[in-house]
């Protein structure tokens, strides 16, 4: 008798459970319209926004004096597991007749990047943040050889203190 | 005959076409253009529902995953499945070198051969009705069983083990769950006391046996949906192909217009599923008729027939892919457990309440 009444139980759980899981499905099939996940990538181009912590190339920023916040201090080519980054430094004279170091050229191998991010928390002055560009195809592959900082920029006052 | 009677009553078409050809031909010469007229016009129907039931499966089944699906070609993707099947059409047919020669050539017409001859039988509107049969239903089920053996063929010749293991799952699943189908077919046989599929179209005329049969052909319906499924070897129930394990099972070796045919039987069978159910439960190309209400039934005999029939093909089609995208698929064993611990034994049942409840007079 206990059987019987398992066997039967089973049957409108089954049923149950498959309603539940219809009802699930069909939420969706009914919303299809405004929960949509595909872009339709070549066509919203302008539209296209990338979600956050989406990873396409590092950057350096520049504020509007041309003055970016890296240091030189080549921590990230240190962290970098690839050998992407190349830190070029000098050394010179800065207002006070110190000899300090300078950045002079931040080069940045775009074709050996993995976007694994590990040079952004190295850095100690935050002077390079992950971009939201991914469109990187070229026809020669020198131009995926990158100098990060802009000509003629400086070091931005108050970062090395 | 104008033209507005014809949408609503196909029955005298056939007649003023016969007349016309006689006035040109002699007889046997008409016999034979109109069995041609009436091939390629099902050849032509047969090509139709393959394009669009692919483009709908593929559709739905993105909306069910929030996908868009095809995009590409045509307008939001209504051309994608011509692309393909010309595609289809020309690549070459590849054979495996130690493939048995005949029977892998063999196996797709057989496939086919079973789809269409099913498709003949089926009352699509009033008068629209390639072969009125007495045992209609019988046939149906008769012949959409040889499909079976156009897959074991497929899976045994193309000397491949997972052809064999596909065609040996598929061949042990159709040959169960086509007594499920056959159950509950019979339980609405005897609410019909015919099997010639117009005679059943006819007797709902005063209602549909899934409302005036109740709780038995309700789960006769229920049962019917469930096998029906498992019979055209979709999801939830596509151990037949499983791509995960058997590549593609019995059609792995089948490329180009043969592995079309394979993917196109497959489509037909689940519409002639669908045509089968509506028949049976949801009245065919009938109307919605309830009881006495002469207003009501008026409007609804506004609506012609065929799109009765094609509204209820949809709706028993829409449920079909609704399962297979939602769904976990089965295992071998749980496969044949649920048709032989539950399935039948429920069916044999339901046989035996719906028999006491006709021969009480409690159905509608």
């Amino acid at each position: 008798m206990k059987k019987i009444i398992a066997y039967i139980g089973s049957i409108f759980t089954a049923i149950k459970t498959l309603i539940g899981g219809m009802k699930v499905t069909g939420h969706y099939f009914l919303h299809a319209r405004k929960e949509i996940i595909t872009q339709q990538y070549p066509e919203n181009r302008e539209t296209l926004k990338m979600f956050d912590r989406f990873r396409g190339e590092v950057i350096m920023p520049h504020d509007e004096n041309n003055e970016h916040r890296c240091t030189g201090c080549s921590a990230c080519e240190v962290a970098c597991p690839n050998g992407t980054i190349e830190i070029i430094w000098d050394r010179k004279e800065n207002e006070e007749g110190k000899k300090k170091k300078v950045l002079d050229q931040f080069i940045y191998h775009l074709q050996m990047c993995t976007m694994c991010g590990l040079c952004i928390p190295a850095c100690p002055t935050d002077a390079i943040v992950m971009g939201q560009e991914f469109e990187h195809a070229v026809f020669d592959r020198s131009e995926l050889t990158l100098v990060l900082n802009k000509p003629g920029s400086k070091l931005m006052k108050g970062v090395e203190d | 005959m104008n033209l507005t009677s014809l949408i609503y009553d196909f029955t005298g078409i056939h007649e003023v076409i016969h007349q016309s050809l006689l006035a040109y031909f002699n007889p046997t010469a008409t016999y034979f253009i109109e069995v041609t007229l009436i091939g390629t016009a099902l050849l032509l129907f047969i090509a139709f529902l393959g394009l669009s039931l692919v483009l709908a499966e593929r559709k739905i089944a993105a909306w069910f995953q929030l996908r868009l699906g095809p995009m590409r070609v045509g307008y939001w993707g209504t051309a994608q499945t011509v692309a393909d099947i010309i595609k289809l059409i020309l690549k070459e047919p590849l054979r495996t070198a130690n493939a048995d020669k005949f029977l892998f050539n063999l196996a797709p017409y057989i496939i086919m051969l079973a789809s269409i001859m099913a498709m003949g039988v089926i009352p699509y509107a009033k008068g629209l009705h390639i072969y009125d049969i007495d045992i209609g239903i019988f046939f149906v089920s008769a012949v959409s069983s040889i499909g079976v053996i156009g897959i074991l063929l497929a899976g045994w010749s193309s000397n491949n083990k997972y052809s064999l293991i596909g065609a040996l799952r598929s061949g042990a699943q159709v040959v169960s769950y086509e007594l499920s189908v056959g159950m509950s077919i019979l339980t609405i046989i005897i609410l019909t006391e015919s099997l010639q599929l117009s005679q059943i179209v006819a007797s709902q005329e005063a209602g549909w046996w899934i409302y005036r049969g109740h709780i038995p052909a309700i789960i006769a319906f229920v049962i019917f949906m469930i096998a029906g499924t498992a019979e055209t070897n979709r999801g939830p129930f596509d151990l037949a192909e499983a791509e995960s394990e058997l590549t593609a099972g019995f059609h792995t070796e089948y490329s180009g217009i043969k592995f079309a045919f394979f993917f196109l039987a497959e489509f037909l069978n689940m519409f002639i599923i669908a045509a089968i159910g509506a028949t049976l439960f949801l009245g065919g190309w009938m109307p919605l008729h309830i009881g006495s209400l002469e207003g009501f039934n008026n409007v609804m005999d506004f609506i012609p027939p065929i799109l009765w029939f094609v509204g209820k093909v949809t709706f028993i089609i829409f449920m079909m892919m609704w399962f297979r995208w939602t769904f976990p698929r089965l295992r071998i064993d749980q496969l044949l457990n649920l048709e032989w611990k539950y399935l039948l034994p429920i069916n044999l049942l339901n046989i035996v309440f719906m028999a006491f409840i006709v021969l009480m007079g409690w159905h509608f």
